[in-house]
């Protein structure tokens, strides 16, 4: 689960991670109020006004609406015309910023619309680092990524100059002792007062991983200022779904505005489901089968409509629910089932396929490929149903199938 | 004859719930040896399974079974009164990595965990307390481990299964049965289906398994069922090349997936460009292995790579 980046350094502040003072705003007037007591505060004239969504990219990303306005915005108006000029300056950035459509590369161009500012003391840099906490799967253990190449996409470090990263490993059973952080601060080149910043900030944000069980955290840019304290200028944060039962605070902070309506529904009947671009619905058990289904229908020149795994066990009210779901998607010109029943067996799969067609009704074609437990019974269920399907006798088959008839 | 598990193992159950209750009966019917129940308040009942074999109408075999298995409130005692060699974990996610280590501590040699959605950071120590073990893990959140007619762990169907000479290794589970079923339609019989689970953090890994059916007699060939997200598939294209003396093939799922985004499976993710199928198809491909170009192809790409 992702959270907003002011979320996120709410979170860090808690757990002693130093960030920059900061306040988040939903109205222009709320923005307003933020400037006064973040400058009297911070006794910097300069704000940033900072937009939030889930997508990275945010600074070089442009306003559908304001194409010449950027994701995040700095406030020097303050420096020469006090605070009411850079209130001022604040009031007019989020009159056009709030409500309207950021587009950076990770939103894709469809955008994000853009619900919370967040407003921020300025910071005088003086270097900017790269810091992560993430599972290596090589070894099974969480590691502490960081470089001295901060505010460029990591990826880009790893393709371009690999030497540049540095990582140690975190064994669980001691967490990140004292010398890797320091070994850590020494490669980044952090001496002095920057140095014994960086080890509380490397020791107490690892800490915070592990304790909040996060899937990763990313802050790039990691700052050290000009009077030496390392600081989470940015803060990008993901918790692992299976542990959110033992954090109620954090599945609090769940923004569901910034995720698909439609997945949201899915999850809330335990079904796994993903949006894609294409026009052929699929309903399929494991993740898997799901996936190769996906790739079937591509590979006989079809484009899929989503990724939908109704899982082991799934009942009829859930059957019913998934169809609900593709069929509500207006690009969905054909439905294709594929069911390898295991525990999941066959005749209840066809029941649930049934009910769910005489509750939400079917006006497109539909191709039903069953195997597995009880696969006699099912495919009779729905022989006899009257149904309006196509039986398919493999995968590739009702692949075929569904495009011929869409 | 087999890998991991055969028809002397002795299977105690973790997790007496009722996913645990309905695919011990499942084991059961299959002819699997389950010897014991674990559960923390219910030491000193047991538990009774009765019904139709599997093999009901097979001559020699069995018709009907019935079972009472005794329920020990610690892996500790359900081995010293057993001589059990392998658990199933059923056990609800918050509490599956302590039972995997219970069973660690206890020695247990084989631990098969079914359990799907336990915490990341959950498996992070589970894997930590593993090493310097002799145990092995294998899942979670996978369909389990089969040896046909012999030993059924898990909660694949057991029906598609026929004993023969292919060992089949899967990250998938419903994947796992398609593959299975294809190669029983060509006439490939298998020695042991191992489903090692979709989680980025499990017990046993590609190359443990292909290791495992290299150094087996009876296997001949193995077929592997790869998904995006991590570097398994590449590291075992590594091992292939370098060691292994039997044909491989396999087949990725993945190819048409978005990058960045979950497809059910937790280690179903590329990130920063890595994990792609297409890199793990170039990578076992370069190594020798037959890639099956689409998922019903499974079974013709084992046939090819044995040279049939």
């Amino acid at each position: 689960m992702k959270i907003h980046e002011h979320q996120a350094k709410e979170v860090f502040a808690e757990r002693g991670i130093a960030v920059p003072l900061g306040r988040v705003a939903t109205t222009v007037e709320d923005a307003v109020a933020a400037v006064r007591p973040i400058v009297e505060e911070s006794g910097n004239p300069v704000v940033v006004v900072k937009s939030q969504i889930h997508a990275g990219g945010r600074g070089k990303g442009r306003f559908k609406e304001h194409p010449d306005l950027g994701g995040v915005n700095v406030v020097t108006d303050g420096i020469d015309g006090g605070v009411e000029a850079a209130e001022t300056a604040v009031r007019e950035l989020a009159e056009q910023m709030l409500g309207s459509t950021l587009v950076t590369i990770q939103t894709g161009p469809e955008g994000k619309q853009v619900n919370r500012l967040y407003i921020e003391q300025g910071i005088d840099i003086e270097r900017e680092l790269y810091l992560s906490v993430l599972l290596d799967r090589a070894t099974s253990r969480n590691i502490v990524m960081a470089s001295i190449e901060g505010g460029t996409e990591i990826e880009e470090v790893a393709a371009s100059t690999p030497e540049k990263i540095i990582t140690e490993e975190i064994d669980p059973a001691f967490g990140l002792l004292p010398f890797q952080a320091r070994s850590i601060g020494y490669q980044l080149g952090l001496e002095g007062d920057a140095l014994k910043s960086g080890v509380r900030f490397l020791t107490a944000l690892t800490e915070a991983a592990v304790v909040l069980d996060t899937d990763l955290v990313e802050i790039n840019p990691l700052v050290v200022t000009t009077e030496g304290e390392v600081m989470a200028l940015d803060g990008k944060v993901s918790f692992d779904a299976n542990a959110l039962y033992r954090h109620p605070a954090i599945a609090a902070l769940r923004d569901a505005t910034e995720e698909d309506p439609a997945e949201l529904v899915a999850k809330d009947n335990g079904l796994s489901f993903i949006k894609l671009e294409g026009d052929i619905g699929c309903m399929v058990n494991g993740a898997g089968l799901a996936m190769a289904t996906m790739d079937i229908i591509k590979t006989v020149g079809g484009e899929p409509a989503n990724f939908l795994d109704v899982g082991g066990g799934a009942d009829k009210d859930q059957i019913a629910a998934a169809f609900k779901i593709i069929t509500a998607d207006e690009n969905v010109k054909g439905i294709f089932v594929n069911i390898f029943g295991g525990i999941m067996q066959c005749d209840v799969i066809a029941e649930g396929i049934i009910a769910a067609v005489e509750e939400v009704g079917l006006d497109v074609p539909l191709v039903v490929r069953l195997e597995g437990t009880n696969v006699e019974q099912g495919k009779r269920i729905l022989d006899e149903s009257g149904l309006d399907l196509v039986s398919a006798a493999d995968m590739k088959d009702g692949a075929e199938k569904i495009l011929e008839l869409t | 004859m087999s890998v991991l598990v055969g028809k002397d193992t002795r299977v105690i159950v973790q997790g007496m719930g009722k996913t645990g209750r309905f695919h011990t009966d499942k084991a059961i019917a299959y002819g699997t040896n389950m010897v014991a129940a674990v559960h923390p308040s219910r030491a000193g009942e047991t538990e009774v399974f009765e019904g139709e074999t599997d093999h009901s109408g097979v001559p020699g075999r069995d018709e009907t079974y019935r079972l009472e298995l005794p329920i020990f409130r610690t892996v500790d005692q359900a081995i010293a009164a057993t001589g059990a060699d392998a658990s199933v974990v059923y056990v609800p996610p918050p509490f599956a990595a302590d039972a995997i280590m219970e069973a660690t501590d206890a020695g247990m040699p084989l631990i098969v965990t079914i359990t799907e959605g336990i915490p990341i950071a959950d498996m992070v120590w589970a894997k930590r307390y593993l090493e310097g073990t002799a145990t092995r893990l294998v899942g979670p959140n996978c369909p389990g481990v089969i040896t046909p007619e012999e030993c059924k762990i898990g909660i694949m169907p057991g029906y598609i299964h026929t004993p023969g000479r292919i060992g089949v290794v899967s990250r998938s589970g419903t994947l796992t049965y398609e593959a299975v079923y294809q190669l029983t339609l060509n006439g490939l019989g298998q020695t042991t289906a191992i489903g090692i689970g979709g989680d980025p953090v499990n017990g046993t890994d590609f190359v443990d398994c292909l290791s495992m059916f290299n150094d087996d007699p009876a296997t001949e060939g193995v077929l592997m069922i790869g998904e995006i997200g991590g570097t398994a598939e590449e590291e075992a294209a590594d091992w292939i090349a370098q060691n292994m003396t039997k044909p491989v093939a396999g087949f990725i799922a993945g190819t048409s997936a978005p990058p960045g985004k979950r497809m059910g499976h937790a280690g179903a993710i590329i990130s920063g460009g890595k994990g792609t199928a297409d890199a793990k198809i170039a990578a076992l491909e370069g190594a020798g292995v037959v890639i099956a170009p689409t998922p019903t192809d499974m079974g013709a790409a084992m046939m090819e790579a044995q040279g049939s």
